[in-house]
């Protein structure tokens, strides 16, 4: 068990975003985190690796209450890839570095370029590496992003929609390869989705947010259209199609209407 | 996680050793820049002679008055100070997301001018004298040096106070400074107002910034401030890459975002303030060093902080030396001629596009 949540709430204890929030995550997994816009998808996630500090209940991270360890602490056990960043001129060697730093004590070790290296080689990235950031697409950049992430070499990564402004194409890549590292180094992911589509597709488990708490959990090929009707306020047909699920959603009013 | 099959990239070595040599390069101008800048005034000394006189072997006695007892002290002002500037601009934009960034743009030299006007005012600090070249002296520097000291850390502490309310955004922090500035200059105008002639006339002269008003008590106190600085800037040179990228993602690697940006804040505000209270006010150099270098060699700090320091102290040096010979025997204000220079540098790195 590498992330345990145990009845975590966050917010005012009036109305708190989030509240009874509990599940556990097994290495070499990958837990999708789903519900509509503002429901804490983003708020879970940061409470988890403590930049929000939650107001009830507790995270454990391979044992160890998250809030007992200290900033370079959590950095070398959780990784964090967040929603947006920000290109500045440095090149993606360099971005990519910034990941090793929750273990660079006072310079660059060979150990620490050897790593970077290899993450680079391993998500393809060689022809941009002495690039500059800032001149990249949006799907090289969070390439970047989840090879910083990588070399902080942790246990656990989340990722806060890590394809939400990216082509089909790169939606396909970075997925792949979030679940390849995930499977090859026994790591566990922790992803916060919109596109329920992806999420059948490379997650193993799920968890529906509602109103704040956990609506349902389980392995991905359980959700049934039911459970998305009920969460999202729309009605929808699952279908296999070469073996994958997709849902398609049901004819909206309006087009009825039409 | 296990990535075990990389090695050192020689591609990557080289490119650091390319932007090392960047900063080595700039370094070196700046050591030539010194000697021509030894060398050219009212009496002119030859290079060798300086260099001879520099070494210790004292060429003539008039040469060693000159090199050690007046253009030394001035040049290394210019370059610590336009290092100083140059660095804590560099921070500034950093630290507050913002590439109008610098001491000038954030009300910090304006709360100086304040101060070195109030010290004028109230305690009679500034008077006029009868020599030809300097009409106008402050009598006692000290008081008008504390008191632009104070006034201009008095705008630092309340931007950094504001912003540890608010959550050390940068917004907030930029906002403020900005309101401070016109705070500040509207006082200073207040008091220009009511000031007599001679009074007004060294309030004036006092904004001029001048890097020859120090001896060389005053640079060694000034270089160390400079110095220290530099080196908690470059300790910190990762911290700011990683806040550049974002502050979540900074957060996600284990920095401590709000602390970094206060105390980098407060740091470049102490170099800034002591700067200023000595020399004055010399615009543009905080806010164009910084972007000439960005532009070259990119956003990295371990490279842009070096780098931009010795191109602040070669960009003040060379206009410092520009405004004492251009109108010779006249002696330009050197602020005047940073701003004449700068603005217009500005606007073409504007032009040729943005960068922050």
């Amino acid at each position: 068990m590498i992330l345990k949540i145990d009845d975590l709430a966050f917010g005012y204890s009036s109305r708190p975003t989030l509240d009874k929030i509990s599940f556990t995550v097994k290495r070499g997994e990958i837990t999708v985190i789903l519900g509509p816009n503002g429901v804490g998808k983003t708020t879970l996630l940061k409470c988890i690796n403590a930049i929000l500090k939650p107001s009830k209940g507790d995270v454990l991270v391979d044992g160890d209450a998250i809030a007992s360890l200290d900033t370079l602490a959590i950095a070398k056990r959780i990784g964090y890839v967040a929603q947006y960043s920000e290109p500045s001129r440095v090149t993606a060697f360099d971005a990519i570095l910034m990941g090793r730093r929750p273990h660079i004590r006072w310079r660059v070790s060979d150990k620490d370029l050897k790593i970077v290296d290899s993450a680079i080689k391993r998500l393809g990235l060689d022809h941009l590496a002495l690039k500059y950031v800032d001149q990249m697409s949006g799907g090289e950049l969070q390439k970047i992003s989840l090879a910083r992430a990588l070399v902080q070499e942790t246990d656990l990564l989340l990722l806060d929609e890590p394809t939400s402004s990216l082509d089909l194409k790169n939606q396909t890549e970075i997925l792949a390869l979030i679940k390849r590292v995930v499977k090859e180094h026994r790591v566990a992911g922790v992803m916060t989705m919109h596109d329920l589509n992806s999420a059948l597709r490379y997650g193993d488990n799920y968890l529906f947010l509602k109103n704040g708490t956990i609506y349902g959990a389980g392995k991905v090929d359980e959700i049934s259209p039911a459970m998305v009707e009920s969460v999202y306020g729309i009605g929808v047909e699952i279908l296999r199609h070469n073996g994958y699920p997709v849902i398609i959603p049901k004819d909206w009013p309006i087009e009825r209407a039409a | 996680m296990h990535f075990n099959d990389g090695e050192i990239s020689t591609a990557y070595t080289a490119y650091i050793v390319r932007k090392t040599g960047f900063t080595l390069a700039m370094s070196g101008g700046l050591a030539m820049m010194l000697i021509l800048a030894i060398s050219l005034g009212a009496v002119h000394i030859p290079f060798t002679d300086v260099v001879k006189t520099l070494a210790g072997a004292s060429v003539t006695r008039q040469f060693d008055i000159i090199v050690w007892n007046i253009r030394l002290p001035q040049t290394l002002t210019a370059i610590v100070a336009g290092a100083g500037l140059a660095v804590a601009g560099a921070v500034m934009q950093s630290v507050l997301k913002n590439p109008l960034g610098s001491p000038l743009t954030l009300g910090i030299s304006h709360a100086a001018a304040f101060g070195a006007a109030l010290s004028v005012m109230v305690m009679g600090s500034g008077s006029m004298a009868s020599s030809l070249s300097d009409a106008v002296t402050i009598t006692n520097p000290y008081i008008t040096t504390s008191a632009a000291f104070l006034f201009s850390m008095l705008a630092a502490g309340i931007i950094t106070l504001v912003a540890r309310i608010r959550n050390a955004s940068p917004e907030v922090m930029v906002l403020t400074g900005v309101a401070l500035g016109s705070l500040f200059t509207a006082a200073t105008m207040l008091l220009q107002f009511f000031a007599d002639d001679v009074q007004l006339s060294a309030m004036v002269f006092w904004t001029f910034g001048d890097v020859a008003r120090t001896s060389w008590k005053e640079l060694s106190f000034l270089a160390i401030v400079t110095l220290v600085s530099l080196v908690y800037f470059m300790a910190n040179a990762w911290n700011y890459n990683a806040t550049d990228t974002g502050d979540e993602t900074a957060r996600g690697i284990g920095v401590r975002v709000e602390r970094v940006r206060l105390m980098g804040m407060m740091m470049a505000s102490l170099v800034s303030s002591v700067i200023i209270s000595f020399v004055g006010i010399i615009g543009f150099v905080g806010l164009v060093a910084p972007h000439m270098v960005r532009r070259l060699i990119g956003d990295d700090h371990r490279f842009l902080l070096p780098a931009t320091a010795a191109t602040g102290g070669l960009l003040l040096l060379a206009s410092d030396t520009v405004a004492r010979l251009v109108l010779s025997p006249h002696i330009l204000p050197v602020s005047v001629l940073t701003s004449f220079l700068g603005a217009p540098m500005f606007i073409y790195l504007i032009i040729k596009g943005y960068r922050r």
